[in-house]
């Protein structure tokens, strides 16, 4: 197996998630894109652990490690999410903006 | 680029024991069915980014990581791949939905879900893509995984926990600690409005 198609196919994805990052209002598709990212770099991570064959197996624990992270940060995005949600009544991130300098 | 790709050339370490790299003219079987899941990977995360309905959106994300499970499986990673099948498939997306529904999500086409700078960030994507693809198959051009080759499967069940329990403990049970926080977390930050605080 080249090592070309992995790192291709993870390359399509990221980009594919940092274009679901910028464009969706949902938060939660915001979340499915960061989702996306997190599986592209995974897929490296696995691929170059593969091709090198390090003794340690770092490739795969990271990848274990990111996995367990991300079901954290979903957890916890969720939970955020929801707060905003009984809170402002809506989840579009461009309709969050008290955090930024000039009014909308 | 050229320079970029000496550097990396000069320093990145081959496997051991590197054969020549067979040509890309004539695929193997496991790179057929690699480039196969590929594809079907990259359309549903495009489905996933581009599609009007928001619980379409979940169902994309499943084909997709349930492909890029496939596709540890192909690079002979078992473990990884039932894991992300367990926890991704299993878990997240189910999380996802609960998000969905527990936000009113509309059933159906919504004209809305995306912002106003759609075409910024189709250029962002595509830019970086592109930038990606021409670095790795700039530097990687002439690497290549020998999945064949001798040994014990690097991506058993066996050799992942030996890993992990011998040369990764401390990680691991760091890992379970931010886990637990992680929870404590979630549960603080829901609570906090429940009792109208």
């Amino acid at each position: 197996m080249h090592v070309v198609y992995p790192a291709v196919v993870s390359a399509l994805l990221f980009a594919t998630g940092v274009y679901g990052v910028l464009a969706r209002r949902n938060a939660i598709l915001v979340l499915m894109s960061v989702e996306l990212m997190l599986n592209a770099v995974n897929l490296d991570l696995v691929a170059f652990d593969v091709w090198l064959r390090d003794a340690l197996h770092s490739g795969q624990t990271l990848t274990l490690f990111v996995i367990t992270l991300a079901a954290a940060e979903i957890g916890l995005g969720l939970a955020i999410v929801l707060l905003v949600f009984r809170t402002k009544a809506t989840i579009n991130v461009d309709e969050l903006s008290e955090l930024g300098e000039r009014p909308r | 680029m050229s320079l970029l790709h000496g550097l990396l050339a000069g320093t990145l370490p081959g496997p051991p024991g590197a054969a020549a790299a067979p040509t890309y003219l004539s695929p193997s079987g496991a790179e057929v069915v690699f480039l196969l899941l590929g594809v079907v990977a990259v359309a549903s995360a495009l489905l996933v980014v581009s599609t009007s309905q928001l619980v379409h959106a979940a169902l994309w994300l499943v084909v997709t990581l349930g492909s890029i499970a496939g596709m540890y499986l192909v690079l002979t990673v078992e473990f990884v791949a039932w894991v992300q099948v367990l926890i991704y498939v299993g878990a997240v997306v189910a999380l996802l939905l609960f998000g969905l529904m527990l936000t009113r999500a509309p059933i159906g086409r919504s004209a809305d879900l995306d912002n106003s700078h759609r075409w910024p960030a189709l250029v962002a994507g595509l830019a970086t893509a592109a930038a990606l693809v021409a670095l790795v198959v700039d530097g990687f051009r002439s690497a290549y995984i020998d999945l064949a080759a001798a040994g014990t499967a690097p991506g058993s069940a066996a050799a992942t926990g030996a890993t992990i329990f011998r040369s990764w403990v401390l990680p691991f049970e760091v890992l379970s600690v931010l886990l637990l926080a992680a929870l404590v977390g979630a549960i603080v930050v829901s609570r906090s409005t429940a009792d109208g605080a």
